[in-house]
């Protein structure tokens, strides 16, 4: 007889969290946590798992967020469509950074991601498509499939919960494919992958385009969920804080992302009205510390110890 | 009045002329990162809130502490770089051993908090720094007028790029760094203190950010925001030049300077991207930058 493994109870347990939780918590606030634990999930499929740090992920985000918030207000498409356009777009503009990035390694990588990001950034705020300062005001939620209505904040977030599973599902199947373990040795040892005869350029390309495409993801479904999209969607910041959540609940590991991205949006805004600017000072120290001290984050860290606590036990 | 390409020429050259300042900090600025990266092999995300540092400090010691301008040239750099001794000996120490993403990430850390702070106190609207008495004015040359501090900045960051580059490259001390750049290991054996050496090298590299604070001060708007939005051209520039050479970062620097203030005059709305758009075009055609060779 086939026994039920504890990873199964955690991902039943987790779900049924996911389902219960808009009785109890605000499904906004779920939802904004949801959106970035999904931005923070596509991140790390490159930090994490390929070993690349992306430092302009708030481009495919922000790309998506106004993609889907024209497409939605100016031309009228539901919601749905208008996230499919908004991850498109993502992944037009991830296919196109993709190109030009892979071709420098390690901290250039870096350094190339934020620069693009930033020319991004500047597009949007001098385009006037994007609505410059004011950014997209007003984006209809307007209904799904014509008989669910999106303006009721718990339908909508089963919804959202739907989109970030699905998106959850594509990274955890990524993850663990024959894809995914050349991901993993490039990430090892990049020119063992290359001698043993991976294309190393067209897996990271591809590794980047499928994250671009997620985050893009996260971003349209946060344009619907706000009903606005701002310059801040594609700031500088927010890539910053992409990569604090993934560094905060652990690179590398499958629900990382996930602690990271809850443990933030709760911090943000839960500080924002009582600190105000101080919470940039806050989002840096957590930086600091988690390089300095806990570098596998919290899920890493946790696993650390329950290994080295079960490893011990002599049975 | 002369023009070309229906632009007047004095228009022209005083857009050149704020394009070769900006240059001059970007050569300062990436200099120091190249310095920085070839001997701790970190990037330094901090290089930016450290020229932002630079110029407030410069403001506080003056409306503080009545210290003026030419105390400040001499005193804030040394702060800055007191303060980089005490980063490098505290935290980035410690990160040697591991990949260098994590250098990256903890001085991004060390970006937010400063920025953070100084945003929180001063808030980000831009303090008012009056150009020093001996600087006040401008040469009249004929065919455009120079503001003095301008000419002062070129003057001044120029020479310091000259001295960097004379010290690391001509002189004995430059000698031992650029062995220990090479091979640490072989360089401690024969008695050089290199972890003495990375220090300094950190210190000094920050105190040319501190120092094009300073230049930057009375210049632009002192502003806690001033430093990010400069690193990341500041990148861009590193990107394009590549960080093997350090003639190869001054040209670049000043290089771009130029070409953002040409971009400026002729094509205004591009101004604040031409850097990244030079750097993908860079990246297409020879990805290693510049002056790069690949490490």
């Amino acid at each position: 007889m086939r026994i039920v493994s504890p990873r199964f109870i955690g991902y039943a347990s987790l779900l049924a969290i996911g389902l219960i939780a808009p009785f109890v918590v605000y499904p906004i606030f779920l939802m904004h946590a949801l959106c970035f634990a999904l931005f923070a999930c596509a991140f790390n499929l490159l930090l994490g798992y390929t070993g690349l740090l992306s430092f302009g992920h708030a481009a495919f985000f922000g790309a998506a967020a106004y993609a889907t918030g024209y497409a939605v207000k100016m031309m009228g498409l539901g919601p749905a469509a208008g996230i499919f356009v908004g991850t498109m777009a993502a992944v037009v503009l991830g296919s196109v950074f993709g190109m030009l990035v892979i071709r420098r390694q390690g901290i250039y990588f870096a350094m190339i991601t934020l620069a693009l990001a930033q020319l991004v950034y500047f597009f949007f705020l001098q385009s006037s498509f994007t609505g410059g300062e004011d950014g997209i005001q007003g984006i209809p939620r307007g209904r799904l499939l014509w008989f669910i209505s999106l303006e009721d904040d718990r339908k909508l977030y089963y919804v959202v919960l739907a989109i970030f599973l699905f998106g959850f599902v594509v990274i955890h199947r990524t993850i663990h494919s024959p894809f995914g373990q050349v991901l993993k040795a490039i990430r090892e040892n990049e020119p063992r992958a290359l001698s043993l005869g991976y294309d190393v350029n067209k897996y990271k390309l591809q590794a980047f385009v499928i994250s671009a495409a997620l985050a893009g993801l996260a971003g349209a479904t946060y344009a619907i969920v706000f009903t606005f999209v701002t310059l801040t969607s594609a700031d500088w910041h927010t890539s910053g804080d992409v990569v604090l959540m993934t560094l905060l609940g652990g690179m590398g590991t499958v629900f990382g992302p996930i602690v990271g991205a809850f443990a933030v949006v709760t911090l943000q805004s839960q500080l924002s009205d009582k600190v105000g600017s101080l919470v940039t000072v806050i989002m840096g120290a957590m930086f600091i510390l988690c390089v300095l001290l806990f570098r596998n984050g919290i899920v890493g860290e946790t696993i650390g110890l329950y290994r080295r606590v079960v490893g011990r036990r002599p049975d | 009045m002369t023009e070309v390409f229906g632009v007047p020429v004095p228009a022209l050259l005083g857009q050149l002329m704020l394009g070769l300042v900006n240059g001059c900090f970007y050569a300062m600025l990436s200099l120091g990162l190249a310095i920085i990266f070839g001997m701790l092999n970190i990037i330094n995300f901090a290089h930016g809130a450290l020229y932002m540092m630079g110029a407030i400090f410069t403001w506080i010691a003056l409306t503080q502490f009545g210290i003026n301008y030419w105390w400040s040239l001499l005193l804030v750099p040394l702060v800055i770089a007191i303060l980089g001794v005490v980063v490098e000996r505290s935290m980035l120490r410690r990160l040697y051993k591991l990949d260098n993403l994590y250098g990256l990430l903890l001085t991004f850390g060390i970006a937010l908090v400063t920025e953070g702070l100084f945003r929180h106190r001063y808030g980000v609207s831009g303090l008012p720094y009056s150009i020093p008495d001996a600087f006040a004015g401008a040469f009249n040359l004929g065919f455009m007028f120079l503001p003095k501090y301008r000419a002062w900045v070129i003057g001044a960051s120029l020479l310091t790029c000259f001295a960097t580059w004379f010290v690391i490259e001509r002189t004995q001390m430059g000698a031992y760094l650029r062995a220990a750049t090479e091979n640490p290991k072989l360089v401690q054996a024969f008695g050089i203190n290199v972890p003495v050496m990375i220090t300094l090298t950190y210190a000094i590299g920050v105190g040319l950010a501190g120092l094009a604070g300073v230049l930057a001060a009375p210049a632009t708007q002192i502003s806690p925001l001033m430093g990010t939005n400069l690193i990341i051209v500041v990148f861009a520039v590193v990107v394009i030049g590549g960080m093997g050479s350090i003639l190869g970062s001054i040209v670049t620097g000043l290089g771009l300077g130029l070409i953002e203030g040409l971009t400026k005059v002729f094509y205004s709305q591009a101004a604040n991207t031409v850097v990244f758009l030079i750097m993908a075009l860079v990246l297409l055609v020879r990805p290693t930058g510049l002056f790069g060779k690949e490490r």
